[in-house]
């Protein structure tokens, strides 16, 4: 075994570790940013629109103003004297702070108070007095390019219409010629709904301008801290040294809590106005409402293939629905996201995709909710097109995928719309699913059940259905050459201090939300230093205290920040040999790293661990030349490439056609993420993933009716799974290391969002082949199941008539 | 967070105590009992009373026995002292099935069955089930005591024959011999509402049906229940094919709406479906078997 695999191999400090971060959750002793109280706080509450779309004729503040507890009250126009009525998206749009010409969503911000209490600030809404002049809403994606759609974004001095984008990737020439020549080509149109990433602590600030130091402090639910720093810098002309942004713990994030919300902005403004700290935590149903929704992807997908069942090519026309504001957080250059990578894991000669992305009178957002930057409802598109194209060959879709997934051996492998796949053993991975699955078996006992009459009316009973999915991730973004937010190249820093004693304070950029950074990130400094876990501090979510890096989503914090801890441990592991050197009156080259610590080679008795050099660093020891003296270190990781974690899923369910209810019954996941710094940490992502995905699938969707009204604003109508649905997850692991990240590790904080909603949607649809059902759309709950027996599929985006 | 408005709170020592409350302070006051669907509604400002009289000390209400051939429920039973009864699901499985499915256990441990029945939500499990079984409703007021049966007990969405200055105190079940029940739900998820739900309680002699009762929640069913299927059933034996036929007469006449759990047409179906599973499974627990 060479050195470099060695370094792949999960010792030292790798392992199932439990988290650090649990000691204090467990007690209920986190520090969220509702538990924050400030000396003299106050407290913000937003004035919401009840219409989808209006125009707003007036707003009458007075009442408000004269309620005793009230300190103030702020409206578009008190944020247009100020420049502020509208800020700058991450997809270069811009939102309306507080509304003033027109509301373009229910649920949008109009105005802001600032109250003695929470109480007061909600009594006071009800104070204010609007008047609206109704305009005509464009609810339905479909309807929203037609001649006569209203006009949403008549703010924008140019828009004719409500076209946001068109983008497409793929040779579109190459594509039409190989599907004209198929044997076989299938068509399928698929929605993936609109759904929400829901946390449980909903988004939240506290804004304190010191009217000394001019200084404004910002606790904030932020994945993002120093994006929003800078941000915040950019919108309100504050200098960006006297902005400090706290993120305190996090109850999830899912990608709700990348961007910032008007909200945030009102609040900043109301302590600027008072002198007082502001606090506004939004509640359940305006995050549900009006904060950052994710997909809204209508999709048409074509698949090519050979009679055999060699795939050939795929062709995706999507619509995407953008909502009121195009807030989508993504790379510049992505307007789709990441989209382009719906191959999948597939070996396909050619494919073309065009998107177009278009306003609608809903509320903004577009990326969220663990997708990956929309490798969710890439993988959610290929892996039902190749159920379908299974279905139209004859062919069972594991047999299907086997005989199309890349080999081991094409990686590197460069896809039909550019991508660069890192690394990958896929047949193996399939492989093993199928194993613990015992598929074989599955197949049989529902041949056997099929064999028999089924279900009768009246009668409980259930049909089986097997459905699985193969995912393939693109995460870590990413390198700066083609990836930035807003103009900021997606590097990230790290720094680590080692105090004489041999403890070490790693300083870091990204923001766990529940992923166990804490943990993990101590782990790697740890497995480098040679030291425990323990005698590591994570530093995180303070801008003052952390170099800057721009956050944690689309499973980034592995691949960059992990890889910007590896270096910079490294660096400090590089440091510390010339220090052993001078102690062990060696030359450095004579030394080698073995067993947590610096020895001459070819005399193991004769070495220095980090806490002997760290003293000798700190101490009179004359240093040799390339040390100044302490052993800290700083980097900043640019990754030279996305890192492509992967997984193959398999989904058991019993359908009950007389009702149209599913029941899971198992879920097997196997992921390949690279090196599992924390494997106890991993298979809890991939739990949470996995819930997730079986919600979508089963039960999560935002529709809106007929007015714009929004019917998922609570969580009684969007629906979260419990621990009822879900069965006990099978999990297989496989490893295939990344070949370009320094621990060869992959993201895999989305994997399983990404990879289960397929599996779950192919499962039900395979139990309902009997009934020749060959699509339903998300969410799959009775009602759908049910109408897809009969023929009449619901339409998931639009209110149930 | 979700702020209620402003209101005054009183907490009632006794019946007399609560009664004596809700005369003083008038139709602007509410009981509150578990509270499960009241604070959520003024956590949302779409209920404000301005006061709340807290019957949660009144342990007079809160009690479960058999006495003069009935079941009797004080107002204050919580769902999960219903749910674990020995002596409930002896006499009426039909409650302890319903139990089952309504809500979460957080819900279940302080909802109550009395602020179940007055809140009349139309999707209400409990209010299909007491209508199967035909229970009794007893109503306290300053004037005195009635009683009114379940299926004269709502008048609608929301609104029952409780008087403002009126406390619910007890539910009653007569217990007959011969008896069967079930209850069938389907929902989007375990602690949802149901999307459509079905109960059904059988009395036979022999294989002949001599009296049922089927109750239906969510399905738009008048009185949350199936009068004509009752009628087309009694007399009739216990067959697939007149449970069948009951079925598509309790889907003809109930008038759900479509809404985000289910088209009306689905919910129609299931008011069928669910009618024939649950006098089927009824019909076996008559018989001895426990399913
Ligand atoms: C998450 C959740 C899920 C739920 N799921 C279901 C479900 O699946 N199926 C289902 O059927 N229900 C469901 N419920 C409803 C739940 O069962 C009822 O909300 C609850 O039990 C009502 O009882 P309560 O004691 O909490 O009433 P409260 O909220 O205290 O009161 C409800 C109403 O009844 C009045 N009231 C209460 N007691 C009396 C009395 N003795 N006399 C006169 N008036 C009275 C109150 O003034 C109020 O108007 C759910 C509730 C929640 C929160």
């Amino acid at each position: 075994m060479t050195a470099a695999t060695k370094e792949h191999e999960p010792n030292g400090a790798y392992g199932p570790m439990r988290r650090k971060e649990d000691a204090r959750f467990i007690r209920g002793c986190g520090t969220f940013v509702d538990d924050i109280q400030l000396p003299g706080m106050l407290h913000g509450a937003i004035l919401r629109s009840p219409l989808a779309h209006a125009r707003i004729t007036s707003i009458d503040t007075l009442a408000a103003e004269g309620h005793p507890k009230v300190k103030a009250v702020i409206t578009g126009q008190t944020l247009a004297e100020l420049g502020l009525a509208w800020m700058p998206t991450m997809s270069q749009d811009v939102q309306a702070v507080l509304a003033t010409d027109k509301v373009r969503f229910q649920g949008q911000e109009v105005a802001f108070v600032v109250a003695e209490d929470r109480y007061a600030a909600r009594d006071a809404l009800e104070l204010i007095d609007v008047s609206y002049e109704p305009l005509p809403p464009v609810v339905d994606a479909h309807r929203a390019l037609d001649p006569d759609a209203p006009l949403i974004r008549d703010d924008i001095a140019g828009q004719t219409d409500n076209r946001i984008f068109d983008w497409a990737a793929g040779d579109r020439a190459r594509t039409d010629e190989i599907f004209a020549a198929a044997d076989v080509t299938v068509a399928q149109d698929m929605l993936y709904p609109r759904v929400h990433p829901a946390p449980l602590e909903t988004c939240g600030t506290i804004a304190d301008m010191d009217k000394v130091s001019g200084k404004l402090t910002v606790w904030s639910t932020s994945q993002a801290p120093h994006a929003h720093r800078t941000l915040y810098a950019l919108v309100t002309g504050l200098p960006e040294h006297k902005i400090r942004i706290i993120s305190p713990d996090i109850g999830g994030g899912f990608g709700n809590k990348v961007g910032i919300y008007p909200g945030y902005i009102c609040a900043i403004v109301g302590s600027i106005l008072t002198g007082k700290p502001v606090k506004w935590m939004e509640d359940r149903s305006e995050n549900l409402m009006s904060t950052s929704f994710a997909r809204d992807y209508h999709m048409h997908g074509e698949i090519a293939a050979t009679k055999e069942g060699k795939i050939l090519g795929l062709r995706v026309k999507v619509l995407a629905d953008h909502g009121a504001f195009n807030g989508a957080a993504q790379p510049t250059k992505f307007p789709a996201g990441f989209f382009g990578v719906f191959t999948g894991s597939y070996d396909l000669r050619t494919a073309h995709c065009e998107i177009t992305g278009v306003y609608t009178n809903k509320a903004p957002g577009g990326v969220a909710y663990s997708c990956s930057f929309r490798v969710t409802e890439a993988v959610y598109l290929v892996e039902r097109m190749v159920d379908v194209l299974a279905r139209e060959l004859g062919i069972d879709p594991a047999e299907l995928r086997m005989k199309n997934l890349l080999r081991p051996a094409q990686f590197p492998y460069t896809s039909a719309t550019g991508w660069e796949y890192d690394s990958g053993d896929y047949p193996r991975a399939l492989r093993l699913a199928m194993d613990i699955a015992g598929y074989p078996e599955l197949r049989r006992e529902q041949a056997e059940q099929r064999a028999r009459p089924g279900p009768q009316p009246g009668h409980p009973g259930t049909l089986m259905g097997i459905g699985m999915s193969f995912f393939t991730e693109a995460v870590g973004a990413g390198p700066r050459a083609h990836m930035d937010i807003l103009g900021l190249g997606m590097a990230d820093g790290a720094d680590l201090r080692v105090h004489p004693t041999g403890k070490a304070v790693l300083a870091i950029s990204v923001q766990t939300q529940g992923q166990g950074h804490e943990t993990t990130f101590a782990q790697i400094v740890a497995q480098e230093l040679g030291i425990s876990p323990d005698d590591v501090e994570v530093v995180h979510g303070d801008t003052d205290r952390t170099p800057f890096g721009l956050g944690t989503y689309g499973s980034r914090s592995t691949p960059v920040s992990g890889a910007a801890t590896a270096v910079v441990a490294r660096k400090v592991r590089e440091r510390a040999r010339i220090v052993a050197a001078a102690m062990l009156e060696a030359a450095a080259e004579d030394l080698e790293w073995a067993d947590g610590r610096w020895q001459v080679r070819g005399d193991p008795d004769k070495g220095k661990n980090i806490a002997e050099i760290a003293m000798a660093a700190h101490s009179g020891l004359e240093l040799p030349d390339g040390v100044e003296g302490h052993l800290d270190a700083t980097t900043v990781y640019n990754p030279p490439n996305l890192t492509y974690p992967f997984g193959a899923y398999i989904c058991v369910v019993d359908v009950d056609p007389g009702t149209g209810r599913v029941r899971v019954r198992r879920f097997i996941a196997v992921d390949d993420c690279g090196v599992r710094i924390n494997p106890m940490i991993v298979e809890g992502q991939v739990h949470g993933g996995l819930a997730d995905g079986l919600g979508m699938a089963l039960m999560q969707v935002i529709a809106f009716d007929p007015e714009g009204n929004c019917l998922g604003g609570s969580f009684m109508d969007y629906l979260l799974p419990t621990s009822m649905e879900c069965p006990s997850w099978e999990l297989g692991t496989t490893v295939t290391p990344s070949p370009h990240h320094p621990i060869g590790a992959k993201g895999v904080g989305e994997s399983a969002t990404v990879g289960s909603p397929a599996a779950v949607v192919n499962a039900v649809i395979d139990a309902l082949a009997p009934y020749g059902v060959r699509h339903a759309d998300m969410p799959l709950t009775p009602a759908a199941v049910w109408r897809a027996i009969q023929g009449r599929p619901l339409r998931s985006d639009l209110a149930i008539t | 967070m979700q702020v209620p408005a402003h209101f005054e709170y009183e907490k009632a020592t006794s019946v007399e105590h609560c009664l004596a409350l809700l005369a003083k302070f008038g139709p602007e006051s509410r009981v509150l009992a578990g509270g499960h669907s009241l604070i959520p509604m003024m956590k949302l400002r779409l209920a404000q009373p301005e006061t709340l009289i807290d019957i949660n000390d009144l342990t007079e209400l809160g009690y479960l026995r058999v006495s003069d051939g009935e079941l009797r429920m004080g107002a204050l039973t919580r769902h999960a002292e219903l749910l674990s009864s020995p002596v409930a699901g002896e006499h009426f499985p039909i409650l302890h099935d319903a139990e089952r499915v309504i809500a979460d256990p957080i819900v279940r441990n302080r909802g109550t069955i009395g602020g179940s029945l007055c809140q009349a939500d139309p999707s209400e499990d409990l209010s299909a089930a007491f209508a199967a079984v035909r229970a009794i409703m007893v109503i306290q007021g300053g004037a005195g005591t009635r009683t009114v049966p379940a299926r004269e007990f709502h008048l609608g969405p929301y609104e029952t024959v409780v008087e403002s200055d009126e406390l619910l105190t007890e539910i009653r079940v007569p217990i007959l011999p011969g008896s069967g029940s079930a209850y069938e739900k389907v929902e989007r998820r375990a602690g949802d509402w149901p999307v459509g739900a079905a109960g059904a309680a059988l009395w036979l002699d022999g294989d002949t049906i001599t009296e049922v009762g089927i109750g239906l929640a969510a399905v738009g069913a008048a009185h949350f229940s199936a009068a004509e299927a009752e009628d087309a059933l009694r007399g009739e034996p216990a067959t697939d094919d007149s449970f069948t036929r009951a079925g598509q007469i309790a889907a003809e006449h109930c008038r759900p709406i479509s809404d985000q759990r289910g088209p009306a047409d689905y919910k129609r179906h299931l008011a069928a479906e669910l009618t024939v599973r649950a006098l089927r499974r009824a019909r076996g627990r008559v018989r001895g078997g426990k399913g």
